[in-house]
């Protein structure tokens, strides 16, 4: 019995040791360096956006949107953390553990913790002729029958941007999908109105209505050539209008052609 | 034997603590060489970093009703759509729905005749909207209860596969939306799907209403 009693003490000692080694080297890394994997749990520390309330009030709404009630104000000088946007709407949390909505406008009367007066950039013009990558739809007319196409492009230089566009064509004896690509150029990327030239390559999918004679579905290969306007209207979105002439290479005796105009919305990125 | 024990343990907590001592001793000797703020602060001063902020524009859902197709009944719909905000007001809408029609009253009056073969029942359509958010407000359940809620009109256009055909669609429609939380909502909506069609002999134009129920989630 001796002898265990000699033995629990020494354990004792053991787990003091082996406690001590741990915890010290530990203590020791989070006194000096924080950013440690734990803080992984804390991410949303880490990423909270704190600012400054400069204006006398702040009008908290329930959601995000002018028709929404203001449900609290908060006051001056107050902090608020920023949690996420709608449009131009801040979710936004007060210290009181109060949640509302704030409109951009009066976030952009706060200031933040370095002391700078918090500003939110707009997509603009610049970012219009310096945008890399563009999508956008378009509803027209194809040779009599209407045509809903969607698009994405990417500029390579400036002046000369690449696209992969897929179209639907909606007519009385046929129903086509025409995919594209086609290679672009504008002359002045840097006008508001933008003109472009198009040349480009597909297949074109013709499926005859089956409700009409049974005519067999056939795909053919299509080159295309066209010019357009880009009208930049707001924020990140534009109009773009095109006209595009197309030869369809049939095994028959004549090649058909077709002549395309579209009117549609983009957006860049 | 206990005193051995325990001097061996004694030696070994010696050894361990020794470098940790030259380790703060020398901490000690950096601290005086560059003098710091008695209280560091717990939080570093951020700047606010607007690519930091979460940004909910885009909503998925789902959505389920009925859809009454002119000659070919009312059927189950089911259907997804992708909404993008524009602003607090607009929104674009991607909306594909399906459903399965019925036969005509003249297929089942007249016997054995059949308009269409059985792929060609099924209604696919798809189309692009542009919504508008224009009562927005409150809804009170019960004394403690209140949730946002929106009334949008929209309208667009699309393409409708049906009968072995797809034909260019407008469509226009309302929608009452309740923002349970910031998140997630329901969609109670009404829409008219305009197109011609040839299935009875002449063209004439269709309007097929839908009404549904839906479910989106912000992200």
């Amino acid at each position: 019995m001796e002898g265990l009693a000699t033995v629990f003490p020494c354990k004792q000692f053991v787990f003091l040791v082996v406690a001590l080694c741990l915890v010290l080297p530990t203590g020791q890394a989070s006194a000096e360096e924080r950013g440690n994997w734990w803080q992984f749990w804390s991410a949303e520390d880490e990423r909270s956006q704190r600012v400054k309330i400069l204006e006398p009030f702040l009008e908290i709404h329930t959601g995000p949107g002018r028709g929404f009630p203001v449900f609290y104000v908060a006051e001056q000088d107050e902090w608020i953390t920023l949690e996420k946007r709608r449009t131009d709407w801040f979710k936004v949390t007060l210290e009181n553990g109060e949640s509302g909505w704030a409109k951009r406008n009066a976030m952009e009367k706060t200031m933040d913790a370095v002391g700078e007066i918090v500003r939110f950039t707009d997509p603009r013009v610049d970012d219009f002729t310096s945008r890399r990558w563009e999508a956008g739809v378009l509803t027209g007319d194809f040779d009599g029958a209407s045509v809903n196409s969607l698009y994405m492009g990417y500029l390579m230089t400036a002046n000369l941007s690449t696209e992969l566009g897929v179209s639907q064509v909606l007519g009385d004896f046929s129903q086509n999908v025409l995919a594209n690509i086609n290679l672009v150029h504008q002359p002045f990327p840097h006008w508001t109105l933008s003109p472009f030239f198009t040349l480009g390559t597909g297949m074109v999918w013709i499926k005859p209505k089956s409700t009409l004679v049974r005519e067999e579905s056939r795909q053919e290969q299509s080159a295309h050539v066209g010019l357009g306007l880009r009208y930049y209207l707001a924020d990140r979105y534009f109009l773009r209008v095109e006209y595009k002439d197309y030869v369809v290479f049939t095994d028959r005796d004549n090649n058909e052609e077709a002549k395309e105009w579209k009117l549609g919305l983009s957006v860049f990125f | 034997m206990e005193t051995w024990s325990q001097r061996i343990f004694l030696a070994l907590i010696a050894c361990c603590l020794i470098p940790m001592a030259h380790a703060q001793e020398s901490a000690v000797q950096e601290d005086t060489e560059q003098p710091r703020a008695i209280i560091p602060p717990d939080v570093e001063p951020r700047k606010v970093d607007e690519a930091l902020i979460d940004t909910e524009d885009f909503e998925l859902g789902l959505y389920t009703g009925i859809m009454s197709v002119e000659d070919f009944g009312s059927n189950l719909v089911v259907g997804g759509m992708l909404n993008y905000h524009l602003s607090e007001d607009l929104f674009v809408r991607l909306g594909v729905g399906y459903t399965e029609t019925q036969e005509t009253s003249f297929e089942k009056l007249g016997g054995d005749v059949s308009l269409l073969e059985d792929d060609d029942r099924n209604l696919l359509y798809y189309n692009l909207s542009l919504g508008y958010k224009f009562l927005p407000g409150e809804a009170f359940f019960g004394d403690d209860l209140a949730f946002n809620t929106n009334f949008y009109v929209l309208a667009g256009l699309g393409s409708t596969e049906f009968a072995g055909d797809s034909r260019l669609t407008a469509n226009f429609g309302w929608g009452y939306q309740i923002l349970f939380t910031d998140w997630v909502s329901m969609h109670l909506m009404m829409q008219d799907y305009i197109f011609d069609s040839d299935i009875l002999g002449e063209d004439k134009t269709t309007q097929n209403l839908e009404f549904t129920l839906g479910l989106s989630l912000f992200f």
